[in-house]
């Protein structure tokens, strides 16, 4: 891996960046460059091909040894009353020395999509739901239905993998399968069948998307309905879908939390939730919540297990505290009850949203800041620059992430480390 | 490092010491006849203390999926303990389903050193290695599930010789970093999917054809002829079910020999009688345990109060889903390869069935003669929290103080029950038998579980107390590979367990069958499912200890 000219093929790379852990990509590296040969996607892509620009940190601007800039981070730390850790990015190893540190300084972690995920952690601590991953839908779900939700756009390669497979375990052919999008129309063709059957599309205005989820629940439920239509959808049609589902012998119903962007989205995901439930009284069928591009839920599983609580844990009084609400580092920021704002992301190059608090970023080299942070400190990617460990949306199969250069870049984990030690 | 423990009281059943005075010796983590002379860098007046190796719980959840499912459902039972960062020990919180830190902590306060994850799903054994490692102060393992993955039943229905079926159970634990193989509801979490909601061991998966009695008895030749030390562990059919004493008998019966270990047995004990048909069917189960002597037990004694039920039963959790305390349950399909279901839960000593359920699991202790052959568990979370042993600990030694307790529950239940009527008290040598020689011996851990030179110096010092709760609550000292970590229930340092595990040998064919078969059909590669040294060991926490294998050899 010391090789800098000659160009080095990797077989069968799991993304870290894509949510549901493609580990079937062929990647090439030289130098520093990486190229995505085989199996990319829109997400893929970029995550693995961003360049890495810089090497060293900077304080104030100024390039800094690492040592001035984990000391400079910890002085913040020190200083700061109430420092939020938000973005999180990152893999297994970087979570667990960012939750380290925030321990260690009353912090609060959050993450910059928590909103997506905390719809569906709402509801499951509520009513709980039952639930399925991806090989039992690649090898089982008869008819999916897609709930306000354009699954392609965040997940290029789903129904390539998991819906249009070639074969089943189970005799099933799944050309035959049939997907319903209640509420939303997909933006391309990946539901389109190979034999060109388009998915039935029952669309709504997104403002109705909380009633619809309602009716279907209510139609699971077995009761009649006065309206005659929810959300501009006529109920018979909403009564032929729960019909439908109940025919058949396994179902599946998904949706992308992230993009039930509206207030109070967790109650539409329980009752969503809900309904699969009730069919279960006499079928099969289970939710699929989609999401967990990078990191997103890598962060989330490690901090329930470290914490006892999924996301937007406060450990100001000593232990840990969960508050959906309270928690989240926007409100904390705008607010100004945080008075410093350290920021991790491994993986994504998104930066940390302007903010008057001294700034921390340990960040992907290539981060693009509107303002530039106090400290930054470029560090590797998990699964390009290092190993390390991601989880897939269904929050069952982690996938292990392999080293594939080495252009000198630290790991986010030996930053928070540094930074923990010197406090 | 020389250490010498002077004076203590020592039960040290794998050795055959019960209650005698004795000086121990340790040098850099291993128990050793005598420091040859040396001068001891630190010594321990234990005088009028017992001593016994560290205590191992042979199966409880600490890891995985299903545990961290069960954190996330219930943060109104974290918010109701928190445990404040002190000392050495982070932050976390407890109760049900504690955070890994906290989970290790409590343990070692209580004089534990080792914990098994009974429930790794292959495809989510990296999960349950991950939340393991990040459980200080006790070494782990894991038992890997299968008999309701595809490939197994697929093998199974096309009646494929056992070599091969031997080959992949092997590939399975060596792939998961296991030490042990588990069938929960055999067949049963497979056949939920396809909307069986029952199972009962002679009843057909309508898919694959195969009954549960075939697959346990396939898998447990599989662990006996691969010479796999820890027999097959068995969360049998028809959990919960009034009447499924008939199932667990046939059970034991249906093995026809071979070593086999059925877990949290209790939930497996009930009769129909009486006018509530729900009866304790404690005595016949253990009158069949103590002629079998094939078979060990673990009990998964229920104990009052709020918890949660996590268990890859998704079929039985679901069908109990009803009875979910605060109503909300989790039950999930996986991989094509296992399932889970979490249903919070709450024992009530003033209802019947609880109460007769708590009757049961003391019974069975209580009859079962060999003492070797039964294991102090609660299934933790399932029955109750891990930290309720030194509670259930009191009721096997104190006959007044189980009396008490018995007067304060459901008085039909009481009645019921013959558990007022037996005088046996467990004494400090069975104790130290059920939870540390017996189970150490169980799994085939020859360097653990006893105080013998030679052994890792994994050893818990109480004060010899009257109210055993009392004196298993807090330990004088817990020492950890040597390491003095708990000092009067305290933890005064933090170290990181090894993992155990065993790595049977197998024909390297299976594997390319087995690549096939993810290429087309899994959701991720061979390779990427293996999981490596590395992984466990690269970050300088853990160790991987290997326990050998005694293929064909074992009676």
């Amino acid at each position: 891996m010391t090789d800098k000219t000659s160009a080095k093929v990797w077989e069968n790379v799991p993304s870290p960046f894509c949510g549901i852990a493609s580990d079937d990509l062929r990647i090439e590296v030289c130098g520093s460059s990486v190229r995505v040969l085989a199996n990319g996607d829109a997400v893929t892509v970029p995550g693995f091909e961003r360049p890495v620009t810089d090497t060293a940190p900077r304080i104030a601007g100024e390039p800094a040894s690492l040592e001035d800039a984990v000391r400079r981070a910890a002085e913040i730390l020190k200083e700061a009353r109430l420092p939020v850790f938000s973005g999180f990015g990152t893999d297994v190893n970087d979570t667990r020395a960012a939750l380290a540190l925030i321990d260690k300084v009353r912090g609060i972690f959050d993450q910059a999509r928590a909103a997506g995920g905390v719809r569906n952690l709402l509801a499951l601590a509520d009513s709980g739901w039952i639930a399925t991953t991806l090989a039992e839908v690649k090898n089982r779900v008869e008819v999916l239905l897609v709930f306000g939700s354009d699954v392609e756009a965040a997940f290029p390669r789903f129904f390539e993998r998991f819906v249009w497979n070639r074969e089943t375990l189970f005799g099933q052919d799944p050309a035959r399968r049939e997907v319903i999008c209640v509420g939303r129309a997909p933006s391309g063709d990946a539901a389109v069948s190979p034999d060109g059957r388009r998915p039935q599309v029952v669309e709504c205005d997104p403002r109705h998307l909380p009633e619809l989820a309602a009716a279907l629940s209510a139609l699971a439920r077995g009761a009649s309905l006065q309206a005659e239509t929810v959300g501009g959808i006529p109920v018979v049609v909403l009564r032929g879908i729960v019909e439908r589902l109940r025919r058949s012998s396994y179902s599946v119903v998904t949706w992308v939390a992230g993009q039930l962007d509206f207030a109070h989205a967790d109650l539409t995901v329980q009752q969503v939730c809900q309904m699969v439930a009730l069919l279960n009284k006499e079928t099969r069928a289970a939710v699929l919540p989609l999401g967990g591009q990078d990191g997103d839920r890598t962060a989330s599983q490690v901090c329930a297990w470290l914490t006892g609580y999924p996301t937007r844990v406060s450990f100001a009084r000593g232990f840990p505290e969960y508050d959906p609400y309270l928690n989240d580092a926007s409100r904390l920021l705008k607010d100004g009850e945080a008075d410093a704002l350290v920021w991790v992301s491994s993986l994504s190059p998104a930066p940390p949203p302007a903010a008057e608090v001294p700034t921390v970023v340990i960040g992907r080299s290539g981060m693009q800041f509107d303002e530039e942070p106090e400290v930054y400190i470029p560090v590797g990617v998990p699964g390009i620059d290092h190993a390390g460990h991601m989880y897939r949306c269904d929050n069952v199969v982690a996938m292990p992430l392999y080293a594939l250069r080495d252009c000198g870049l630290t790991t986010a984990a030996a930053v928070l480390a540094a930074i923990e030690q010197s406090l | 490092m020389l250490i010498k423990l002077t004076g203590g009281t020592v039960y040290d059943p794998a050795n055959g010491i019960d209650g005698q005075v004795r000086n121990l010796f340790i040098r850099d983590g291993r128990i050793v006849h005598s420091l040859n002379g040396a001068t001891p860098d630190q010594e321990y007046d234990l005088r009028g203390k017992v001593v016994m190796a560290g205590a191992i719980d042979m199966h409880t959840h600490i890891g995985g999926g299903k545990v961290t499912i069960a954190r996330n459902l219930l943060p109104e039972d974290h918010r109701a303990d928190p445990e404040p960062r002190r000392g050495l020990m982070r932050a976390g919180c407890g109760h049900a389903a504690p955070s890994t830190l906290t989970t290790g902590y409590r343990y070692a306060e209580m004089g534990y050193t080792a914990g098994f994850e009974p429930a790794v799903l292959p495809i989510n054994a990296r999960q349950a290695h991950m939340e393991m490692a990040d459980v200080p102060l006790l070494d782990v393992g894991g038992y890997v599930m299968l008999g309701s993955d595809d490939f197994f039943l697929r093998l199974l229905s096309a009646g494929s010789d056992q070599k091969l079926i031997n080959d992949y159970v092997a590939w399975t634990i060596r792939s998961a970093k296991a030490i042990g193989i588990k069938v929960v509801n055999p067949g049963g979490i497979s056949a939920f999917k396809f909307n069986q909601r029952m199972l009962d061991l002679d009843e057909k998966h309508v898919y694959y054809g195969v009954t549960p009695r075939q697959i346990l008895k396939s898998l447990a030749r599989a662990v006996h002829e691969l010479g796999v030390p820890h027999p097959l562990h068995v969360h049998g059919c028809n959990l919960g079910v009034p009447g499924n004493v008939e199932t667990t008998l046939n059970t034991i019966s249906g093995i026809e020999g071979l070593p086999m270990h059925l877990t949290h047995i209790q939930f497996h004990s009930y009769g129909v009688e009486g006018d509530r048909k729900f009866s304790s069917g404690a005595a016949r189960i253990a009158e069949a345990i103590n002629a079998n002597k094939n078979i060990t037990i673990d009990v998964g004694q229920i104990l009052f109060g709020q918890t949660v039920t996590a268990s890859g039963d998704s079929m039985r959790q679901h069908a109990n889903a009803g009875h979910a305390h605060p109503d909300k349950w989790v039950c999930m399909d996986i991989e094509c390869d296992a399932g889970c279901g979490v249903v919070p839960f709450k024992y009530r000593d003033k209802n019947f069935v609880n109460a007769l359920q708590w009757c049961i699991g003391l019974e069975t202790f209580l009859l079962i003669d060999d003492p070797w052959r039964v294991f102090l568990t609660t299934d933790h979370p399932n029955g109750a929290p891990f930290t309720t042993y030194p509670h259930l600990i009191r009721l096997l030694m104190d006959k007044s103080f189980r009396n008490d307790m018995l007067a304060t529950i459901n008085p039909e239940a009481a009645a019921l029950s013959t558990l007022g009527s037996i005088d046996r008290e467990y004494s400090l040598y069975e104790i130290a038998i059920m939870t540390r020689a017996g189970a150490a011996r169980l799994l085939g851990l020859t360097d653990r579980g006893h105080l013998g030179a030679g052994a890792a110096a994994d050893i818990t010092v109480y004060t010899d107390q009257a109210d055993k709760e009392k004196m298993f609550t807090r330990p004088d000292y817990v020492f950890k590979d040597g390491e003095l970590v708990v000092r009067n229930g305290e933890v005064v340092k933090v170290v990181w367990g090894n993992l155990h595990t065993v790595q049977p040998e197998f024909d390297n064919g299976i594997e390319a069958r087995l690549r096939d078969y993810f290429d087309r059909y899994h959701t991720m590669k061979l390779d990427n499912f293996v999981i490596n040294d590395w992984e466990i060991e690269g970050d300088g926490r853990s160790k991987i200890l290997v326990h050998p294998c005694h293929q064909g050899t074992r009676s």
